[in-house]
């Protein structure tokens, strides 16, 4: 290093390109982003608007892209009340059963011995990376054959099936952290297993079991694929169906009442998100996947 | 029940139950996962050596579907585009745009880093209807849509973009939500690089290009590697935005292998919905994602790759 760095004018120089890249870095984010915040702002400004003025200056105020929370845009169309109940019985669904057996099953593997143990742990693993997609064309088969085609239980157990793998490795990582001593001094008080895992263990894992269940949620919510697959009568329509429906029917000409209910789906999502956003960005490493 | 004097403790498991109840325990697990992961790659497979279709009737016809496949016009289009759709994805967004957006995310400061990492996650977690709502909006062939809009303002006439460039949609509709992977994993990485080594840089008078490319990049090639890797294997399977925004269309111009069995079998458009050779192409993409993620569980041990990087001497 020489010591010419070191000239007063080189270091103000220097500091200057620290700001100009800072800038330059800046700029680059922002108009990278431009899709989404463009995007995302439409759903909002859109939702209370006519169709935009050369697509992008919004039409005024208005109310009557809202209307079909009492009227569906279309009379073959169920109730949005009703649809919005299925969308939380599949999202609460698929979170029950994540949640109660994927705490079972991770403590079993975290705590105990037992034949095969490695190779369940290892199975957990490899399938988690697996592309559960592809097996789309034999679900729709088994769930026929099962008499749960057409109904929000079958994509629950689906859904709920297809995250136990990942779900399984997340509370087994929570599982391990809590120390042996606790459980031990439970056991030699005399609890039994289970109590020891309900009253003991369980009460903390909580964070763990907050993540999966916020996962699970999350997906259950969003549901796309199974659902327009396995599901087509009205009366079990969750939200995706509704919007699917809209841009089926209204492709390229609906924008508002598009923006409307898209926002109204939405809004569960963007309180999750702004309530959990630090803790999402600690726990998504490695959880998702999908094209996605 | 519990007997403390015959506790073991090996490999960090304790012994104070039976084979039998850990069976228990486990067994709502492993039914669903039976039911929902084995059972299925199984009937896949059998499924496609029959004329399964429409009429539901298991008819065994051997390498028929196979060999339907081989002469399938089709195919070769379809082989096409999913190598440009996989690749083309993969290489500009989820490994290229995702460490730009890391390396950006983590040099500009903590709170306006979490910002753009935040409103880049936020399309993961949109249910994928109103994701593809957004860009039917942007991409609309009207001038109803923001791009068309634009246009109609300044006095051009509307483009359909949809139809007209398939391939870039596709690849920049499933790329925005793609790079957020890479991006939450390569700056966890980043930020795990012991900041002495940065410092150093600095003091030796090291630019921040040179920073990132002989001290940054060494240190997080093996999430690079690991996100190529588990990438190519998530495009290669996924079509749920696709089939929402261009359907395959126009013409099979934007189908994907993966597509292409889908819409097989559950879209009208073949008429008969022939589940048996839907099941055959479906069952290649089942060997190719049960042999990678072995393989990559082998590789990567997935766990390592989640802890923090370790630091080799440089």
């Amino acid at each position: 290093m020489s010591s010419s760095r070191y000239r007063p004018g080189s270091l103000i120089r220097e500091r200057r390109k620290q700001k100009a890249l800072k800038a330059g870095m800046y700029a680059f984010l922002i108009l990278a982003s431009l899709p989404i915040i463009v995007g995302y702002l439409w759903l909002i400004v859109g939702a209370f608007s006519g169709n935009f003025v050369f697509g992008f200056v919004p039409k005024g105020f208005t109310l009557a892209n809202w209307s079909f929370l009492w009227k569906p845009p279309s009379p073959a169309w169920p109730n949005i009340w009703r649809t919005l109940l299925n969308t939380f019985y599949l999202a609460f669904g698929v979170t029950v059963i994540v949640v109660a057996v994927s705490t079972l099953g991770a403590y079993v593997i975290s705590r105990m011995q037992f034949p095969g143990r490695s190779m369940i742990l290892a199975s957990t693993l490899i399938l988690h990376a697996f592309p559960a997609i592809t097996l789309l064309i034999a679900l729709y088969y088994i769930l026929r054959t099962l008499g749960l085609l057409d109904t929000l239980i079958g994509v629950i157990l689906v859904r709920a099936g297809l995250m136990v793998p990942f779900s399984v490795w997340v509370m087994k990582g929570f599982f391990d952290d809590v120390p042996w001593d606790i459980e031990m001094s439970a056991l030699v008080d005399g609890a039994t297993r289970f109590q020891t895992f309900w009253k003991v263990m369980l009460p903390l894992v909580r964070p763990g079991i907050a993540a999966i269940a916020i996962f699970a949620f999350m997906s259950g919510w969003a549901e796309y694929i199974f659902l327009v697959t396995f599901v087509r009568s009205p009366d079990a329509w969750t939200l995706t169906s509704y919007i699917n429906a809209i841009i089926g029917n209204y492709r390229f000409t609906n924008y508002g009442l598009l923006a409307a209910v898209s926002l109204f789906y939405m809004v569960p999502v963007f309180l999750f998100f702004l309530f959990t956003q630090k803790y999402l960005m600690r726990v998504t490493v490695g959880g998702l996947k999908g094209g996605r | 029940m519990a007997q403390p004097e015959r506790r073991q403790r090996r490999g960090g498991a304790l012994r104070v139950s039976s084979t039998w109840q850990a069976f228990l325990f486990l067994s709502p697990g492993l039914l669903l996962t039976l039911a929902f992961f084995v059972i299925p790659a199984v009937v896949t497979a059998v499924m496609g050596f029959t004329s399964l279709d429409y009429r539901f009737k298991w008819d065994f016809i051997g390498l028929g579907n196979y060999y339907r496949m081989a002469h399938d016009f089709l195919i070769p289009k379809i082989l096409v585009n999913t190598l440009v759709y996989t690749f083309g994805t993969l290489g500009i967004f989820n490994v290229t745009f995702g460490l730009i957006l890391a390396l950006l995310t983590t040099s500009i400061g903590e709170r306006a880093g979490l910002f753009f990492r935040a409103l880049w996650l936020l399309p993961r977690f949109t249910p994928p209807v109103v994701y593809a709502a957004i860009w039917l909006w942007i991409l609309s062939p009207t001038k109803n849509g923001l791009l068309n809009g634009i246009r109609a303002a300044m006095g051009l006439p509307s483009v359909a973009w949809i139809s007209q460039y398939p391939w870039g949609v596709i690849i920049v509709t499933n790329g925005i939500i793609g790079a957020s992977m890479g991006m939450l994993i390569f700056s966890s990485a980043i930020k795990a690089i012991p900041r002495d080594y940065l410092w150093a840089a600095r003091v030796d008078g090291a630019s921040w290009f040179q920073e990132v490319r002989h001290i940054i990049l060494p240190l997080i090639r093996w999430p690079l590697m690991f996100i190529t890797a588990y990438q190519t294997l998530s495009l290669l399977t996924s079509y749920e935005y696709i089939l929402l925004i261009t359907k395959g269309g126009p013409y099979h111009a934007s189908e994907v292998w993966s597509l292409y069995a889908y819409n097989l079998a559950f879209s009208s458009y073949s008429g008969t919905y022939p589940f048996g050779y839907a099941a055959a192409l479906a069952t290649v993409l089942v060997v190719i994602g049960g042999v990678a993620s072995v393989v990559y569980w082998r590789i990567f041990r997935f766990r390592q790759m989640m802890a923090p990087p370790k630091i080799e001497t440089a």
